[in-house]
């Protein structure tokens, strides 16, 4: 698909027709998924709010009062956690193409139950920073961990509400064409979060 | 055929307001000539194309009105007239855009030999500050604002100990001098904005921006502020004085500086005591006012208002106007305060006296007062009327009610507030306007009446 | 790998609903979720235009109304502008118009994600509900102006900063989720569920403009987001993203460091596509008008599709022009006056394209035809001084005073208004299947624009002169002459006027839908598919047993030799009907 292209057709002038009387280049209506359409856009929308995010943090880090403030080495953990996840999506969607059911509950329940763990470890190294002192008002540094951390922390839960689609159909036992899609979104999800993070958690932890 | 006629007659009747408004720039008063030329330029292109396209319009619409025997002509594009048309407007762009950046490129480069001169906007009133004789002005913040320091000076600056401090509405500029005004705020956004002058610029607490200008045109003309800044913005208004550099140079040799401000003593009740005995001849030993010699209550006022009342009814600034029945009443006995520190220490007695609570006279509906009350006069005077120091604010609760009555009225109908003198009389004969009929004022004084 | 068939491919699988509430209420038809969007933000809308007159009355007649004190004054002022740019204007062009024709303009039975359409409408009217609980809290709503700049809109001299803020930012929260969700379905849809021949460049340009303004709605919104979350933080958590060290009214406030420009530099990352958010469907609907009703193609079509994608572009690089005094960098001003200049350009050739559409045409005055004209001289006006504003240098002593309002109101709100009119008329006999009054839409048309032109036009002068905008009154000042302050009451008489004339409007439409006549199929002699449904209203699922396929672009009017002065999109070229004498119809593939 050639933007180009598409852009300099001039419409009042038709193209060469098929036999069927339709135009050669027209004769196919695009060919894609929607919903792997949609979350393309979707993943560009987070993309764009968390950019916006990063660029707030770069210019109000220039002001005096910023104190940079330390990361436990639990963030490294949930790191992994959150990396894990999105291996074994890859798993259950390259498993799910191939047309094989078997252990495909197991690797669900996994990816599901590693995810929780990363957000609640999020949760949990919230509470050490509190503990420690470091609240969310008493630096910008600190407000902008939190509200980072959090607002992705929220992407992952809204994430889960798809993959809770997806366990509901292995469950009821739908065939795996089906499942197939809503697994292979997830996982490209998971992985955008992953690579979210992974910008995220550079930013702060290099600034 | 109306809309032919309609889209003719729109032209006409644009380009005639065009050029016989009444409502045009103000004369201008500053070197920026070069904006109004900009101007000029651009309402000759753009009126250009306006009339142009339009007439040329109305001539398609009457041309190819509907004829049912005709048929339209089909043109999918002309990519010859389409790029014609697109180099002629990129060139009128062109001409427009290209003095704009050259005026632009001069706002942005300050001469080296202005001079500085600091405005400072606050919710809803301005002051100035001007470099001492070091040339330098001194640091400055919004936290370390106190009363005694309303300008929120750093003590341990010396550049600012020299300072000149304006608490005025009115700044003075020296005419033909490049001059920058650095702009600080101490709690919002503001905007300085001189009609005359062309320039203007936000606030922005935090930071300070900056404009400059050289006026070219001796006057007085008003500062407005132009970015909103909560309820009474329409209220903040100062004004600026262009004047040769010798009456200049007067005006603020009568200002005080940093320093002078500070060698002045606080006022001491124990030594205003005495003088006190004059006025307590209406106001009542205790100060709680008598209303049979149309004297309202004193005591518990803040002291800073007492001053600055005083030295008003001592230079005729309040109690002069035509209409202020009582007011003349207070001249002479101001008068008998000869200096200023005598004025503090009397103020501060005044407000040291211990409060009785007072009789009340005022009837009106509670709930309207409240209506009224909360949303505009308790925003400056605080929600329960306790006055704010820091927006020159009085307290209001607990004073004689039949003299608030008075006093709003007299704002609303101009006897006060209107005299050049009185600092943030503007603010006040600008918001009474939100209580409309004796009725509103007695509500809003019988709501007043009920807090503590 | 499982194979996947088009859209325009696969069996129909729309379950028609059977009761009133999943037909009316609960409905998952972009026709009803198009309608129930559209009459939500008429609804606000009226809200917001008695708001105006509120305000106009003060300005006009300042001193003589009790109810109007300089605290209500700016939550008007404030709300007046937050409804009509967010949930008037967006709403309508987008969640309305956008619903109603994307599939039927490229022939396809539903949105693809019909559920998510459905869900984008409610949590919309959840974001209208909160905004207008604002009007009954205590404090009443935010009084900031529809630019909610900290400090001032979190601190206590302004109203509603209190509760009303809170509100204000939960609802735009919702609203941007609500639009994120419709957003990704329009886009989709136009993507994947275009008909058979309905290539992108055979789209009408309406659907250009929505899918356009779409995807800058999906870019821009979030930067909105961001601003509004952190401010929620600044004012409920006391953080200092955007708050600095000041003192407020006499108390020092609990924040240090934040930046006040920088939510302004985000808040008009997301303003300024959001000037075009409701532009570009305006530019894309109007073309449609102009075309059909002038009975000729639209002049030079790829140009404007070229023009609404460039618009579209440039319009995330120009943010900065509604910042030239707000204390930035004062050398940004050269990259941004550069910026928004050049975007003058395929604007302009927009505008010339539209009149030459005319030129040559064979032009039917009927309402629709009025609106879109009357579209193309406001927008002229309001194009023009758009010139002066985004010229850095005379935006100094324009910027913030009445030349501001004057002109984004003639561009941004009357021009779009009168394109919405426009389109109401012109898709109301397909929407409902009856004719509305023409003499009331005459006398609609007439009070509107020279009304709104009344208004408008002097209100310019008194910002040349100096007038400051978001002003409870004047006063008295050194510089504005009485004669300004008789016509700002003259401005308010004017503006009276066109909102009373608005009820014309309300009353054709009651009227219509009960007594109208009907309208036929394709009253307009309209080639785009919308106008070729079997059934008018359409019915569920649009198009009957089978999809339309289509065989042409959506502008083959007056073409030469053919019987009637249009060629509908999906008509075979062998069953077009040639003059005697004029051979067979040109398919111009043949020309290749």
């Amino acid at each position: 698909m050639n933007l180009f292209r598409i852009l300099s057709e001039k419409p009042w002038i038709g193209t060469p027709l098929t036999a069927e009387g339709l135009a050669v280049e027209v004769s196919q209506a695009p060919v894609m998924v929607p919903e792997k359409i949609a979350l393309r856009f979707f993943l560009g929308v987070v993309g764009v709010l968390f950019g916006l995010f990063s660029i707030a943090y770069f210019i109000r880090m220039r002001v005096g009062d910023w104190r940079p403030m330390p990361e436990p080495g639990t963030l490294w953990f949930n790191t992994l956690l959150l990396f894990m996840a999105s291996i074994v999506l890859q798993w259950t969607h390259h498993r799910l193409k191939h047309g094989r059911e078997d252990g495909i509950k197991a690797a669900l329940t996994a990816g599901a139950v590693l995810t929780l763990a990363f957000v609640y470890g999020q949760f949990a190294v919230w509470q050490q920073l509190r503990t420690a002192g470091y609240y969310i008002a008493s630096n910008p540094a600190n407000s902008f961990f939190y509200v980072l951390t959090g607002i992705h922390a929220l992407h992952i839960l809204g994430g889960l509400w798809v993959w809770t689609r997806a366990g509901i159909r292995v469950w009821s036992g739908t065939s795996p064409d089906k499942i197939s899609l809503s697994v292979e979104l997830c996982a490209v999800y998971w992985h955008f979060l992953l690579l979210v993070w992974l910008v995220l958690f550079a930013l702060l932890s290099y600034t | 055929m109306p809309f032919i006629i309609a889209i003719v007659f729109l032209v006409i009747i644009s380009v005639l307001l065009h050029l016989l408004s009444p409502w045009w720039l103000t004369p201008i008063a500053s070197n920026w000539s070069s904006i109004d030329s900009t101007i000029n330029i651009t309402f000759w292109v753009t009126g250009f194309v306006f009339v142009s396209v339009n007439l040329f319009m109305a001539y398609a619409v009457y041309k190819y009105r509907y004829n049912k025997d005709r048929r339209a002509k089909y043109e999918p594009e002309n990519k010859k007239l389409e790029i014609w048309l697109t180099v002629l407007t990129s060139l009128g762009v062109a001409s427009m855009l290209a003095p704009g950046l050259f005026v632009w490129a001069d706002f942005v480069k300050v001469p080296a030999d202005a001079h500085e001169v600091e405005a400072i906007g606050q919710q809803w009133q301005w002051s100035f500050r001007y470099p001492g004789a070091d040339g330098v002005l001194g640091a400055a913040d919004a936290r370390l604002i106190t009363p005694k320091n309303s300008f929120g000076m750093d003590e341990k600056d010396p550049n600012g100990q020299d300072d000149i401090l304006v608490s005025t509405q009115e700044m003075h500029l020296p005419l033909n001098r490049p001059v920058k005004m650095l702009l600080r705020s101490k709690d919002v956004l503001h905007d300085f904005a001189v009609a005359q002058f062309r320039v203007k610029m936000d606030f922005v607490p935090g930071s300070v921006t900056y404009l400059w200008l050289t006026p070219t045109v001796a006057g007085t003309y008003d500062i407005l502020c132009e970015e909103l800044c909560g309820i009474a913005h329409h209220a903040m208004r100062g004004k600026v004085v262009v004047e040769d550099q010798a009456s200049y140079n007067d005006w603020l040799a009568k200002q005080m500086t940093y320093t002078q401000q500070l060698a002045q003593a606080d006022g001491d009740p124990a030594q205003g005591q005495p003088f006190y005995a004059v006025c307590a001849a209406c106001h009542g030993v205790n100060g709680e006012g008598n209303i049979a010699l149309n004297a309202p209550r004193i005591a518990g006022q803040q002291d800073w208002y007492i001053s600055r009342q005083i030295g008003y009814f001592k230079h005729g600034v309040r109690g002069t106007q035509p209409g202020d029945l009582y007011g003349p009443q207070m001249a002479p006995m101001a008068q008998t305060l000869a200096t200023d520190a005598m004025v503090a220490n009397v103020a501060a007695y005044v407000s040291s006296i211990p409060e009785a609570p007072v009789q009340t006279t005022v009837t009106g509906n509670i709930d309207n007062g409240r209506a009224l009350f909360e949303p505009t006069c308790g925003v400056c005077h605080n929600a329960s009327g306790q006055g704010i120091w820091a927006v020159n604010a009085p307290r209001l609760a607990g004073m004689s009610d039949w003299y608030l009555v008075r006093q709003l009225q007299y704002f609303k109908s101009g006897v006060r507030g209107g005299h050049a003198g009185d600092e943030y009389g503007y603010q006040m004969t600008s918001m009474v306007q939100a209580l409309k009929g004796d009725q509103a004022i007695n509500d809003v004084v019988a709501y007043i009446n009920t807090l503590k | 790998m499982t194979t996947y068939l088009p859209i325009a491919d696969q069996p129909s699988e729309l379950h028609d609903p059977h009761t009133f509430i999943s037909k009316y209420v609960w409905s998952q038809d972009h026709k009803v979720i198009a309608i129930q969007y559209g009459s939500t933000a008429v609804f606000v809308g009226l809200i917001a235009l008695v708001l105006s007159g509120l305000m106009r009355l003060q300005l006009g007649y300042p001193n003589t109304f009790a109810f109007i004190d300089p605290s209500n004054y700016l939550q008007f002022v404030t709300m007046h502008g937050m409804i009509m740019v967010i949930y008037l204007l967006t709403a309508l062009f987008l969640g309305g118009f956008g619903n109603y024709l994307i599939p039927l303009q490229i022939g396809a039975r539903d949105m693809v994600f019909p559920y998510l359409n459905m869900l984008s409408y409610w949590f919309y009217l959840l974001s209208v509900l909160i905004l207008l609980a604002s009007f009954f809290v205590h404090g009443g709503p935010t009084g900031a102006g529809w630019t909610l700049y900290p400090p001032q809109a979190i601190l206590r001299g302004t109203p509603g900063a209190d509760m009303g803020i809170i509100l204000m930012l939960a609802s735009l929260a919702v609203f941007i989720i609500a639009f994120t969700m419709g957003g990704l379905n329009y886009v989709t849809t136009v993507l994947q569920a275009r008909t058979h021949g309905m290539t992108m460049m055979r789209m009408p340009l309406s659907v250009w403009g929505i899918f356009v303004a779409t995807i800058l709605g999906l870019f821009a919104f979030p930067a909105l987001f961001v601003s509004a979350v952190m401010m929620t933080f600044d004012n409920l958590i006391g953080t200092s993203f955007f708050m600095p060290a000041v003192q407020s009214l006499g108390q020092n406030v609990a924040h240090t460091g934040g930046s006040p420009v920088l939510f302004q530099h985000l808040f008009w990352f997301f303003g300024h596509p959001e000037v075009y958010i409701v532009a570009l469907p305006a530019f894309g609907l109007v073309s449609d008008v102009l075309s059909t009703h002038a009975r000729k193609n639209i002049f030079g079509y790829r140009m404007m599709v070229w023009a609404i994608v460039a618009i579209g572009a440039l319009s995330f690089v120009v943010w900065a022009h509604h910042m030239y005094v707000s204390g930035m960098n004062p050398y940004f001003g050269f990259f941004f006056a550069f910026t928004t200049l050049i975007i003058a350009v395929p604007t302009a050739i927009k505008v010339y394209n539209w009149v030459l559409t005319l030129w040559q045409g064979n032009i039917r005055m009927t309402v629709p035809m009025m609106f879109a004209m009357g579209f193309i001289f406001t927008f002229i006006h309001g194009g023009l001084t758009g010139i002066f504003l985004g010229n850095v240098t005379i935006d100094l002593p324009l910027s913030d005073t009445y030349f501001v309002v004057a002109h984004f109101h003639m561009v941004m709100g009357v021009s779009p208004i009168m394109v919405l009119f426009a389109s109401i008329y012109h898709w109301f006999p397909k929407m409902s299947g009856k004719m509305f009054n023409v003499t009331l839409g005459k006398i609609h048309f007439w009070a509107t624009f020279l009304g709104t032109y009344a208004i408008y036009l002097p209100m310019h002068y008194l910002g040349i002169l100096g007038v400051p905008r978001r002003y409870y009154a004047i006063g008295t000042t050194s510089f504005i002459p009485d004669s300004a302050m008789a016509l700002n009451a003259n401005i308010t008489q004017a503006a009276l006027f066109v909102g009373v004339m608005q009820l014309v409007f309300i009353i054709n439409i009651i009227w219509s839908l009960v007594k109208g006549k009907p309208a036929g199929h394709n009253p307009w002699e309209a080639t785009s598919l919308e106008w070729q449904t079997p059934d008018t209203p359409p019915h569920h699922g649009n198009w009957g047993e089978k999809l339309p396929v289509v065989y042409r672009w959506a502008y083959e009017y007056a073409v030469p030799g053919a019987k009637d002065d249009f060629v509908p999109q999906n008509i075979p070229p062998e069953e077009v009907v040639m003059l005697p004498g004029a051979g067979k119809y040109v398919n111009r593939s043949e020309e290749h």
